[in-house]
């Protein structure tokens, strides 16, 4: 069962990146409008941000 | 990519045609609902005053929030954009979708506010500039660290979950040796006391301020169970024990975070209503002394017996009666009257009215806070506090709730004591009934059928500004509507266009569009800007006159045209002549349309079981028309604003509980005493600010909408509660018995609350049906 003593520290460093993940998303404000970066994977000139 | 995009072009134009049954999103967006309404839409923006909504960023680019209605789909995105873009001055124009709302940002310099936006309205999209502080939802800290807490809360819970499955799977295979198991209780201990400690803050902080303040509140009973799992379980780690309860105390956390961070969002903030009243006062009025010098200073400043000069197109300063000059005074602020007064020497004038024609010297008989104004500010406050304080059912609810599962567990700890158990046993038990009857379900009960309904309203442009608001809507049986800008759409538009010649109809909006009464501002909508130029002169009480080529050309009242007094149509309402030399007089009526589907909506909400009732500041016959075509029976007119409070409290003593609807300034203290009160978006700032609800849109079937979200939410929430206390009926018993271990909990606790959730959720099903 030594392996656990390797396993779980990996196991809380991914999933600490996720949180880093999450804390950051939050931060860059990816959440403020869902339903419209839904819709504007549609537009085709790169030119649109 | 080009070719994707086409391809899907197809179904999303099919989408939106069943969508609102309009082509909305063909080529661009074309008009819609209303093609013809994109005029007037233009005229509301404008007169909405959209500089007042402007702010600055570092950069000094003037920055803007708009509500954008009509938008339905990645090309209104992108038309809108583009077509704003295209202005040179824009540096920045962002559309969000989900919240239907613009930001712009763009060189003050280059182009104004109205400029700008002129090109997206003709479009069909209609704007609304808005203050971003008022729409802004309670403290975005707040918001933010609850966020944060509850993404600390969730990846603990995870991890914990993890730890805990292998436990539990040791247990039933019973191959994992005491110290790999002691090793998983002491990792979770590593990661769940950070967690309770930092997470944690949201529920300690509000219990030890309810228990400081004598109270008990659900947060108390929630703090005992998190500290009182995680110590125990630390004790039992110490000690190699075999259960833990470090998965509850952190799921708990999660559970009940998510709770209170929808719970949060859905409350916004609303600035004080009577500050915001103040602001529609004048700030500076002109005095004239003795000498005849005019004189800027303050409003309060202003005692009785001054005289005050007032300007063509400002707002009175003071109460008082006019000493020198005769004009027309706009009075719907404050009476909710359609029509401007015509005022002469001698007559009375209220502060904040709006002087429409003419300069005019006004001898002051009130000032400050003892105007008409002021009585309504003090009305309004008064109605506000003698509204009884609603207590939300979830707090009731948690009122018994506390006591009772605090007696719950010292009855068990006590119990199992006396019946010869060991007190560390005793207290584990007390515990576990702590764990188990922790209100996750309830706490979200509530919330998350909140949030579900305020997103449904919001993407039927229902703003819902109080917390409570949605409860409250539920329990109505009448509904009182305000007459002009509420049922009406506020404005008075010319009814006759047919009869009129294109010439005479381009003639007369040249004329009219040098005066700021309504009636002429209706005409000047109506015409084709064909440039000819005129001196204008304004007759105040009687009308307009400009020289033209054969002679002097007038528009205004039947006496200024000189028009026989039985000529033209004598039934309709208000009116104005067109009289040039040498031809027949040319007669324009007008009224004070019906909002759109107002009828239908009365009709609905009669349907419905629900008591429908006007209540208008105008002149009976106008009143008693409107009645008629909106199909109410019930109606007063010539009510003033306190008598409007006193209809409701009249109303509320009978027993009944009273959504009122209105928009001017004299409905803002009745909107402040109803049980709950509604406005439209184009209601006056104080108005808006003391609804609880905001709706957009020229329809007034969003009241209906309204009140079908709030009531099937009510139902929602009490299945809800419902649930949960079902399961507390059947969990407690066995925590008390003793046969409640972790896994338990961590199951019941979780599937309960994932079942409220679900059963919430079905408004949004509901929806989707009703679109199809």
């Amino acid at each position: 069962m030594t392996i656990l003593l390797l396993l779980i520290p990996i196991a809380l460093f991914l999933g600490g990146l996720g949180l880093l993940a999450f804390l950051w998303s939050l931060k860059s404000g990816q959440y403020e409008d869902l339903e419209g970066a839904a819709n504007r994977i549609l537009f085709d000139d790169d030119k649109q941000p | 990519m080009g070719e994707v995009a086409h391809n899907l072009q197809a179904p999303l134009e099919g989408f939106a045609v069943k969508d609102i049954g309009a082509n909305c999103c063909a080529g661009g967006a074309v008009s819609l609902a209303q093609s013809s309404g994109t005029i007037a839409d233009f005229q509301e923006f404008v007169a909405a005053n959209p500089d007042a909504f402007v702010t600055r960023d570092e950069d000094g680019n003037a920055l803007l929030h708009v509500l954008v209605e009509h938008m339905h789909c990645a090309n209104c995105i992108r038309t809108i954009e583009a077509t704003l873009k295209s202005n040179t001055a824009v540096c920045e124009a962002r559309v969000n979708f989900s919240t239907r709302r613009l930001l712009l940002r763009w060189n003050e310099d280059l182009a104004s506010a109205s400029d700008l936006v002129k090109p997206v309205i003709d479009l069909g999209y209609a704007l609304t500039p808005y203050d971003i502080e008022i729409m802004q939802l309670v403290g975005d800290e707040e918001d933010r660290r609850l966020l944060k807490a509850l993404g600390v809360a969730g990846f603990a819970a995870m991890n914990v979950m993890l730890l805990s499955v292998s436990v539990w799977a040791g247990i039933f295979s019973a191959d994992m040796g005491p110290s790999t198991r002691d090793l998983m209780h002491w990792v979770s201990a590593l990661i769940a006391m950070p967690t309770v400690a930092y997470s944690g803050q949201v529920f300690f902080k509000s219990a030890i301020a309810a228990l400081r303040a004598g109270r008990l509140n659900m947060d108390v009973p929630i703090s005992l169970a998190v500290v009182l799992a995680t110590g125990m379980s630390l004790s039992e780690t110490i000690q190699s024990g075999e259960y833990a309860y470090f998965d509850a105390a952190v799921t708990l956390l999660f559970f009940l975070l998510v709770g209170r961070y929808l719970d949060n969002r859905a409350r916004s903030k609303a600035r004080s209503a009577a500050e915001r009243l103040l602001l529609m006062k004048a700030v500076a009025a002109t005095v004239i002394e003795a000498d005849g010098s005019h004189r800027s200073v303050s409003v309060d400043a202003v005692t009785p017996g001054t005289l005050v000069h007032v300007a063509m197109g400002e707002r009175f300063p003071v109460d008082g009666d006019i000493f020198k000059g005769r004009t027309t005074v706009d009075n719907s602020l404050v009476t909710g009257e359609s029509l401007p007064i015509d005022t002469q020497q001698g007559n009375p004038v209220f502060a904040g009215t709006m002087n429409l024609s003419a300069p005019v010297q006004v001898l002051a008989t009130k000032t400050g806070d003892n105007t008409l104004l002021g009585d309504i500010v003090r009305l309004m406050e008064n109605a506000e506090q003698g509204r009884a304080k609603y207590v939300r059912l979830a707090d009731r609810i948690a009122e018994y709730y506390a006591p009772a599962v605090h007696v719950l567990a010292a009855l068990t700890f006590a119990g199992w004591w006396l019946l010869g158990a060991d007190w560390q046993a005793a207290l584990f038990q007390g515990v576990a009934v702590l764990i188990i009857t922790c209100p996750c379900a309830l706490g979200l009960a509530v919330p998350v059928v909140q949030v579900v309904a305020s997103g449904r309203l919001l993407q039927n442009g229902i703003l819902v500004k109080a917390a409570d608001g949605l409860e409250r809507l539920a329990q109505i049986d009448t509904v009182v509507f305000d007459k002009t800008g509420t049922l009406t759409e506020g404005r008075l538009d010319l009814t006759n266009q047919a009869e009129i010649q294109n010439a005479d109809l381009d003639l007369a909006a040249c004329i009219a569009k040098s005066s700021k009464h309504p009636l002429a501002a209706a005409v000047a909508r109506m015409g084709t800007n064909t440039g000819m130029v005129f001196d204008v002169q304004e007759h105040p009480g009687l009308g307009l006159s400009a020289e033209a080529e054969g002679g002097e050309v007038r528009l205004g009242s039947r006496e200024w045209c000189n028009v026989a007094v039985d000529m033209g149509d004598l039934t309709a309402g208000p009116e104005l002549w067109l009289s040039q030399p040498g031809k027949k007089p040319v007669q324009f009526l007008f009224e004070d349309c019906l909002r759109h589907k107002a009828a239908d909506t009365i009709a609905e909400l009669e349907k419905m079981g629900l008591a429908v009732e006007l209540l208008s500041g105008d002149r009976p016959s106008v009143a008693a028309d409107v009645a008629a075509q909106a199909g109410i029976l019930q109606w007063r007119a010539s009510v003033k604003p306190e008598g409007k409070v006193e209809r409701l409290s009249e109303l509320k003593a009978l027993g009944r509980t009273v959504l009122m609807v209105g928009d001017g300034l004299n409905d803002a203290p009745a909107l402040s005493s109803a049980h709950v009160s509604m406005s439209p978006a184009t209601a006056s700032d104080v108005s808006q600010t003391a609804a609880d609800f905001v709706f957009q849109g020229r329809s007034l079937s969003a009241v209906v909408e309204a009140i079908r979200v709030a009531r099937f939410s009510h139902k929602l929430v009490v299945q809800n509660f419902g649930m949960a206390f079902l399961y507390n009926a059947v969990a407690v018993p066995l925590a008390i018995m003793g046969f409640v271990t972790p896994l338990f909990a961590a199951v019941a606790m979780s599937s309960s609350s994932l079942i409220v959730c679900a059963n919430s959720m079905r408004l949004k099903v509901k929806e989707k049906e009703n679109k199809k």
